[in-house]
């Protein structure tokens, strides 16, 4: 604690040299912070998917339908307590490049089973009972600067092309679970079949009245259709959405490896930072030993230095990207719901921080450490 | 009067340690550029590769991909009848109807992908360019035989020749193995149209591609069948059909790459500044003795200027070094745009670690600027008196 | 009893492979309370006998005993303890710390000990108000003038009232008459406040001050 005064006015040597390094650290943190983000972020999507429910598609790939007959028998399986569907609708909203999810859902039997999608009773009352309505997450309201009870038109990818379908939003859902996402576009199955005609449910989804049962649940289906004209394969939604997940590929590793890079990139410039600095100060070392400092304590002196700068700095960063992705709503262009930098995060790159400063720190540690005294003090004289 | 470019060569020699460090620091930045860059070139170049310029592909009207696409068989029997069709040594039109669907297969690493199938007739091999089958034998017509792209053979399970792999709930015996270049299609299996059809979605192809008998006359045709009201179809180039699809993809890892490396670029600068203040500052008392000599504080800055770029250029060929052993390492994801599974390599081109060089030598003029400017405005007077 | 005895010292360097001996068996005693010049010619060894008495380096064979403790045998850590306690150093060329003001350089050896910061605060201040340099405390070195400097250098070696103040050319870099408020302040450290001190110089005219003068020179040690 005595020595911190000593220990600042080393880092104000060279206010210049000081604070270039905390921001180039600074940099560093907030980039390794973010990336590492990304990660965390799709982890956490694997758990959206929840293991009371089931998720029943076609066994080709969830690009084919299922029948609509399927409804009912669906509902005689022991261990079921309700059944819904959804159908993906890939609609556009002006520009096809900014992306969200539309889905068409049997609302009767969708919503109680998702209790992610919250939103005001008097509203979901105004949803249900308009075939052309919908409900549309806080976030893509903020996004398209929609209000409520507007009317607003989607082309669809899929069905009818070049044709735009009017919707009205009658509500708007704040999601229970951040990794559920909030730029969500719900509407009603029905108002899709009437208009394209040709409809099919994407998949079921089940709700189970015990989780145990899945496996057998799944197999019971799965059975139940294996020879007819679309096979299933059941599996629970976590399941279901981790498989999504998976089909991003290696991303983990690749932000792994820029992660190592970025690393490497700023413990070299750290390093050098310490090491030019201890190169103007041996005579002053020389002088403090002489004094009686011991070459222990030198050794933690010039550590504790590097540390200072590479925890400021982590600090800056960590903090910086933390602010900054919670202000600005990111969320990876409909890709990363629920992006955010968790604090395990920010810890894991506080520590990082840390040990970059003690290895940056460590061979001029290592050489104040080691240091003669007389003979530095008469290269001066 | 320049100063001699051996002066700051020799100093960098004298200072091996911060030299070296701040260019290994650079070089680390210019590979995660490369890298990134590589990454996005190499996908585009897989999809962009796919496509000829003297084809054409027709898909349904509004369709944003091959997937959502439908065309029925009369649609393309009027296709093929056109005249801008061109045709084939044996005199039948050159065009190649398509079912294409997305099936689930699961990787030999983690997870399952969506791996394309499509349905094709033996003109597919005519029609689309750069296709052949390396090994095993063409698809036997009326049977459940399949070919596999060379990349699917390594990275999914039941993928040799003989094997059979499931789907559709039935086994299909895989005959062939194809190239193509390095395209797209080496991510997909090949079927026989008649096979897929009753698999999948019944009697309907998704694409129709013909070769143009005139490639210059593309707009014509594109009028011709777009205007057409019994066809409600959208005609493209093959080539940019496919350089659009993957449109997404790379502009997300491009943007990525820029972010990305910027961010590092800016903690590699700030480095660099260091470097060069502490190389300006050690040798104020050389700086003087130049100016007393009479060199202008001008040609100073500039030898300052260089020698920071000298570092720069040291980091950007390491960066380049260590970028090399990446080159041709394969990697797959998907493409939300098509929904589909595509494997492509990282492609670092020399262009690319040109770029590397440039953009180390970029970093290397913003960090020595105001140090450079240092060294030249230092007032001779004081300078001298620390001699 | 003598408060230094040096029995039998010498000191050789190694430089490559080559030895370079600089003297032998030197001894010296010296009572408490005394004021010791040593002069000699360049390259004689006296700033070498200096920092052996200081416990800056070692011997290569001999005694140097001061009080109880044989510091010719103690390890670096207990000669830095060792120093921090009974070694007062003045440099000839000052060797404050830049970034640190006067009165923080000043405190510096009482940072090594248990003293309260309000307790370090007195002992500072004393030691300020005795070389006369109080209103400069929030000075940085380069705000002072060299003899200043030297001012502030030596209350620094006098903060932690050591057994031994050692000055290696303590005027060699000041004009005449700072040298000269220099040495008077050595003097009055001596006479008022029964400082030991052995001063290493050049210059007569300083090794007049003290009580007695010793020359070193060839190696061989005389009064």
């Amino acid at each position: 604690m005595k020595y911190l005064k000593l220990i600042r006015a080393n880092l104000f040597r060279s206010k210049r040299r000081t604070i270039l390094t905390m921001l180039s650290v600074a940099a560093a943190l907030f980039l390794f912070v973010t990336l590492r983000s990304v990660l965390t972020t799709l982890d956490d999507a694997k758990e959206v998917g929840s293991e009371t429910r089931m998720v029943t598609r076609s066994s080709i790939s969830i690009v084919f339908p299922l029948p609509e007959a399927y409804y009912q028998w669906l509902q005689t399986v022991p261990g079921v307590n309700s059944v819904s569907w959804s159908s993906w609708f890939g609609g556009v909203y002006r520009d096809p490049k900014d992306f969200f999810a539309t889905f068409a859902v049997d609302a009767e039997s969708y919503l109680p089973m998702y209790p992610e999608i919250d939103m005001p009773a008097e509203q979901r009352e105004a949803f249900l009972a308009e075939r052309s309505a919908a409900i549309v997450g806080s976030g893509l309201m903020e996004r398209f600067g929609w209000s409520l009870n507007q009317t607003i038109g989607l082309r669809s990818t899929i069905y009818s092309p070049g044709e735009e379908w009017p919707f009205t939003i009658r509500a708007v859902y704040e999601p229970t679970n951040p990794s559920f996402g909030d730029e969500n576009f719900f509407f009603h199955y029905d108002y899709l079949y009437e208009k394209s005609q040709y409809a099919q449910p994407g998949w079921y989804i089940m709700q189970l009245s015990d989780p145990e049962a899945a496996a057998s649940v799944a197999e019971t289906i799965d059975e139940h259709y294996k020879n007819s004209r679309a096979a299933t394969r059941t599996e629970t939604e976590r399941a279901f959405q981790t498989g999504f997940i998976t089909m991003y590929g290696n991303v983990g590793f690749l932000l792994n490896a820029i992660g190592m890079a970025v690393f490497f990139a700023i413990l070299f410039v750290a390093a050098n930072t310490m090491m030019m600095s201890a190169r103007e100060r041996t005579n002053e070392q020389a002088v403090l030993k002489m004094l009686g400092f011991s070459d222990r304590l030198l050794f933690a002196l010039v550590m504790t230095e590097a540390a200072v700068i590479t925890v400021v700095g982590g600090v800056l960063g960590v903090a910086g990207a933390k602010l900054l992705f919670d202000l600005s709503g990111f969320q990876g262009a409909g890709f990363l719901p629920g992006f955010e930098i968790k604090w395990s995060t920010a810890i894991v790159g506080l520590v990082i921080a840390v040990l970059l400063g003690v290895i940056s720190g460590f061979v001029p540690a290592w050489q104040a450490l080691r240091l003669p005294i007389s003979q530095t003090l008469r290269r001066v004289a | 009067m320049k100063i001699p470019v051996i002066y700051n060569l020799r100093s960098l020699r004298q200072r091996p340690v911060s030299t070296l460090t701040t260019a290994v620091g650079m070089g680390l930045v210019v590979l995660v550029f490369i890298a990134m860059m590589a990454l996005s070139r190499g996908f585009r170049a897989a999809l962009v590769e796919t496509g000829s310029t003297d084809n054409v592909i027709v898909l349904r009207k509004g369709s944003d991909s091959e997937l959502v696409s439908g065309i029925g068989r009369g649609t393309a029997q009027t296709i093929a009848a056109f005249p801008f069709v061109a045709d084939g040594p044996d005199g039948r039109p050159l065009v190649s109807p398509e079912v294409y669907v997305l099936i689930s297969l699961e990787r030999l690493t983690e997870g399952e992908a969506l791996v394309v199938a499509r349905g094709i007739n033996p003109e597919a091999f005519d029609v689309r360019k750069n296709v052949e089958i390396v090994e095993g034998r063409m698809l036997n017509p009326g049977a459940p035989e399949i070919l596999v792209g060379k990349s699917i053979v390594d990275r999914f399970a039941n993928t040799g020749i003989g094997d059979k792999i499931n789907f559709a709930s039935r086994d299909w015996t895989v005959v062939g193995h194809f190239a193509a270049g390095g395209s797209s299609f080496e991510s997909e299996i090949w079927g026989e149209n008649e096979q897929f059809m009753p698999a999948f979605r019944g009697e309907v192809f998704q694409t129709v591609t013909f070769r143009m008998d005139d490639p210059s006359a593309f707009e014509s045709i594109k009028s011709s069948l777009e205007g057409d009201p019994r066809l409600q179809v959208d005609a493209l180039r093959e080539y940019d059909f496919y350089a659009g699809q993957s449109a997404l993809l790379s502009q997300i890892l491009n943007f990525a790459a820029v972010f990305i490396a910027g961010i590092m670029a800016i903690g590699a600068i700030f480095g660099a500044i260091n470097t060069m203040y502490a190389a300006v500052g050690a040798r104020s008392p050389e700086i003087a003795v130049l100016l007393t000599l009479g060199f202008r504080p001008f040609s100073v800055m500039s030898s300052f200027l260089l020698e920071a770029t000298m570092i720069a250029v040291l980091g950007g060929l390491l960066g380049g070094l260590f970028s090399l052993p990446i080159n041709g390492i394969v990697t797959s994801t998907t493409n939300w745009q098509s929904f589909s599974e595509v494997a492509f390599a990282f492609r670092v081109t020399p262009d690319l670690l040109f770029r590397g060089v440039i953009f180390a030598v970029v970093m290397g003029l913003i960090g020595g600027f105001f140090p450079a400017r240092r060294a030249a405005r230092q007032p001779v007077v004081k300078a001298v008196r620390e001699i | 009893m003598a408060l230094l005895e040096v029995r039998n010292l010498s000191k050789v360097y190694y430089r490559d492979s080559q030895q370079i001996p600089v003297f032998e068996g030197i001894n010296l005693s010296i009572e408490a309370g005394e004021f010791l010049a040593l002069m000699g010619p360049s390259g004689s060894g006296k700033t070498t006998l200096l920092n052996l008495i200081a416990g800056l380096d070692k011997p290569t064979t001999g005694e140097i005993v001061v009080g109880d403790d044989n510091i010719a045998a103690m390890s670096r850590r207990q000669l830095a303890a060792w120093r921090s306690r009974h070694v007062g150093f003045i440099f000839q060329l000052y060797n404050l710390l830049p970034v640190l003001t006067a009165y923080q350089n000043v405190e510096l050896p009482l940072l090594l000990t248990r003293l309260s910061k309000r307790e370090r605060r007195d002992h500072v201040m004393t030691a300020l108000d005795v070389v006369g340099l109080t209103d400069r405390a929030d000075h940085f070195p380069r705000q002072l003038s060299g003899g200043q400097e030297q001012r502030v250098g030596i209350a620094r070696a006098v903060v932690s009232d050591p057994t031994l103040i050692l000055a290696d050319e303590p005027t060699g870099d000041l004009d005449a008459k700072s040298a000269e408020e220099i040495l008077t302040l050595l003097q009055r450290l001596n006479e008022e406040y029964q400082k030991t001190i052995v001063m290493v110089t050049h210059d007569q005219r300083a090794a007049d001050r003290g009580h007695a003068v010793m020359h070193l020179d060839k190696g061989v040690l005389t009064r």
